[in-house]
């Protein structure tokens, strides 16, 4: 096992967090510049043992891609960061919250937390615009007018405001997923964790969603990605991480990982999907 | 326009004669084949058999206001027995000079049904409305306030006392069906278990003995001197009945709702009411209303099992208007009457629930 804590990689720079116009105060919130801190996290499904031993820290503003083949455990990993799967032994902690049975503390997590999911999961039976304004609303108390004000701010900058009275069915893949993209933004996360986002798409939307989350990279977001897709790694990650079996095998900078890969797995791994 | 129809005419290929107007659609639709032709052919002499007949009784020969005697010497059907007993159908027991009250449930309850029936009228207006009357149904009813007469409960009969059981039995029976289905579904196990409990033991049981339970039973655990109207007893035991069959359609439903729903819910941060109620729910009953509406069109009918118990309902009045020596043997047209009306009222809520389908259809 060799997952170094921390190989001592800083995001490049500060840049200020996404930002809108009803937005005036900036984030910081204590000291630690760490945000999502794992240790010693093992999980099972009944007798299965998914993930095992994992040790993470994010920092504010990092970037970073989680791969692996199939079944190895990212979902499950990414999810426990907010809390739809339990872990069973070990420590997470999300911006000096520690996620325990505490149901209050499970909640305040998730309004920080932003979960883009593979299937988008947006409510059918909502407006795009209710689909934006429903977190803000009943669990930030938002008043409906601001966040709605909110909610076309980004759907402007997902490039689909046109769509706001529509309903998800009549949208194409790639502009639910950029509208589910919004409508985790809209709650003002802290973090923003992608789970295959791009993975569900016809190959003509891959791009659209893809340059949504690279916009998103660019003002600073902490993202966690579960993807394969290597460009948008090489272009905005800061670290990339391969998994396999429930263990976090390797990780390094994407120059690094994709050029001199050192386990055989993760060599296996990178020959298959490059080919 | 003309330009198009000359560029379109070279294409334009009237279609043949055989598919299109009446000819058309009647080949198409009863001669299309040997065993359909048979089909149309038997059943149109059927029809030449029944319907001049019918309609001579129904219509021509027919009494309207006369005496039950006059009635005894014709062929055709003696509508008089139910113009005669009309009041007494309708409205059995209750005062004579007082019927006015359950006439104006009657008016309020099938005039702001067919006002809901439109899905686009609805309006937080009309769910007031609707709250104001059940209200004042339940103060008109049994009087005693306002300077209105005191009415017992066991005055209460005929129609007013079925669309009162029905109406007042599904308002409380639906919600209560819903929660049920959530607390099945709960994950604390005390909760989970008495639902389960509840919903299992209710359905193990048919509504007649729960109504026997409720008269009978129900008031031997009561200590000395307290008494629960029969009318409570039998409308809180078809409540209790219809809420268990409404939770497992519920239940349907909630599984229905793709695991994505409750998760995408969870990850906003919304608690387990917000979600259920803004995200769930919505979509879990409307996925079903069919099978709902079907649940609430058999309880509709069932209340008609509380004669049983000693409760003049519809079916009741109507029988005891028939056991008038001057009236026996016109129970065709009495109950082909009585008939009529559950079917409006049964065929009227299965096509509201069409309606609604459509509405919400997304
Ligand atoms: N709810 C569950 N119950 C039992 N096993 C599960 C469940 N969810 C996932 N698994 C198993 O856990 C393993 C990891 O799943 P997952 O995290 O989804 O992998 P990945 O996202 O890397 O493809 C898989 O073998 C999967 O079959
Ligand atoms: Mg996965």
């Amino acid at each position: 096992m060799d997952h170094d804590p921390q190989t001592g990689m800083s995001p490049t720079g500060k840049k200020p967090f996404m930002s809108d116009p009803t937005d005036s105060k900036s984030e910081t919130r204590g000291s630690a510049r760490t945000i999502i801190h794992i240790a010693g996290l093992h999980k099972w499904y009944g007798d299965f043992h998914v993930l095992k031993d994992i040790n993470l820290d994010v920092e504010k503003g990092e970037r970073i891609v989680i791969c692996g083949p199939s079944g190895s455990g990212k979902s499950t990993l990414i999810r426990c960061i907010n809390r739809l799967e339990e872990h069973q032994r070990g420590r997470i902690v999300v911006d000096n919250i520690e996620l325990t049975n505490d149901i209050k503390n499970i909640e305040k997590i998730r309004a920080e937390v932003g979960m883009v999911f593979q299937h988008f999961n947006l409510f059918p039976h909502l407006s795009i615009l209710e689909n934006l304004t429903l977190g803000p609303i009943w669990v930030r108390k938002v008043p409906k007018a601001e966040a709605e004000q909110t909610a076309m701010y980004f759907l402007q900058k997902v490039h689909i405001a046109d769509q706001a009275r529509k309903y998800p069915g009549q949208l194409s893949g790639g502009q639910q997923q950029r509208v589910a993209i919004a409508r985790s933004l809209c709650m003002k996360p802290k973090v923003m964790l992608f789970d295959e986002p791009t993975s569900a798409l016809d190959p003509e939307m891959v791009k659209e969603v893809l340059d949504a989350m690279i916009e998103l990279a660019e003002e600073g977001m902490t993202m966690l990605v579960v993807s394969h897709e290597m460009g948008f790694a090489k272009s905005v990650a800061h670290r990339v991480l391969f998994m396999d079996s429930g263990q976090v095998v390797e990780q390094n900078s994407p120059e690094e990982f994709f050029s001199q890969p050192r386990h055989e797995r993760t060599k296996l791994f990178l020959s298959q999907i490059l080919h | 326009m003309d330009v198009s129809l000359q560029q379109t005419s070279a294409m334009d290929v009237k279609p043949p004669v055989t598919s299109v107007g009446v000819l058309g659609w009647v080949r198409q639709n009863l001669f299309n084949g040997p065993l359909n032709s048979i089909l149309t052919i038997v059943v149109v002499l059927v029809l030449v058999r029944i319907v001049p007949p019918l309609f001579k009784w129904a219509l021509v020969d027919s009494l309207w206001t006369s005496s039950g005697a006059a009635c005894k010497a014709t062929t055709g059907a003696c509508w008089s027995v139910l113009t005669h007993n009309a009041r007494f159908i309708l409205f059995g027991f209750y005062p004579h000079d007082q019927q006015w009250r359950p006439l104006c449930c009657v008016i309020l309850i099938v005039g702001l049904f067919l006002y809901t029936r439109s899905p686009n009228r609805w309006s937080k207006g009309l769910a007031i409305a609707w709250g104001v009357s059940l209200v004042a149904m339940g103060i008109l009813m049994p009087g005693g306030v306002l300077g209105l007469q005191p009415v017992e409960p066991g005055q209460w009969s005929g129609i007013s006392l079925t669309l009162l059981l029905s109406l007042f039995g599904l308002t409380v029976a639906y919600p209560l069906g819903v929660i049920l289905a959530l607390g099945r579904r709960s994950r604390l196990p005390a909760i989970k278990a008495m639902s389960v409990l509840y919903i299992e033991l209710i359905r193990g049981v048919p509504l007649i003995s729960m109504l026997f339970m409720a008269s009978v039973m129900f008031p031997l655990f009561l200590p000395e001197g307290i008494t629960v109207n029969k009318i409570l007893r039998a409308q809180a035991a078809i409540i209790l009945f219809t809420a268990a069959y409404i939770a497992e359609v519920v239940r349907g439903g909630l599984q229905a709702v793709p695991r994505g729903q409750y998760e995408a819910a969870e990850s906003l941060g919304l608690d387990y009411y917000q979600k259920m109620r803004l995200i769930i729910l919505p979509q879990a009953l409307k996925i079903v209303i069919p099978p709902t509406v079907g649940i609430l069109v058999s309880a509709f009918k069932d209340t008609s099992l509380v004669v049983i118990i000693g409760l003049f309902d519809l079916l009741k009045t109507t029988q005891v208007t028939l056991s008038n020596p001057e009236w026996m043997g016109f129970s065709t047209e009495a109950f082909l009457f009585i008939a009529v009306l559950y079917f409006l009222g049964c065929f009227s809520m299965s096509s509201f629930s069409r309606r609604l389908e459509k509405a919400l259809a997304r």
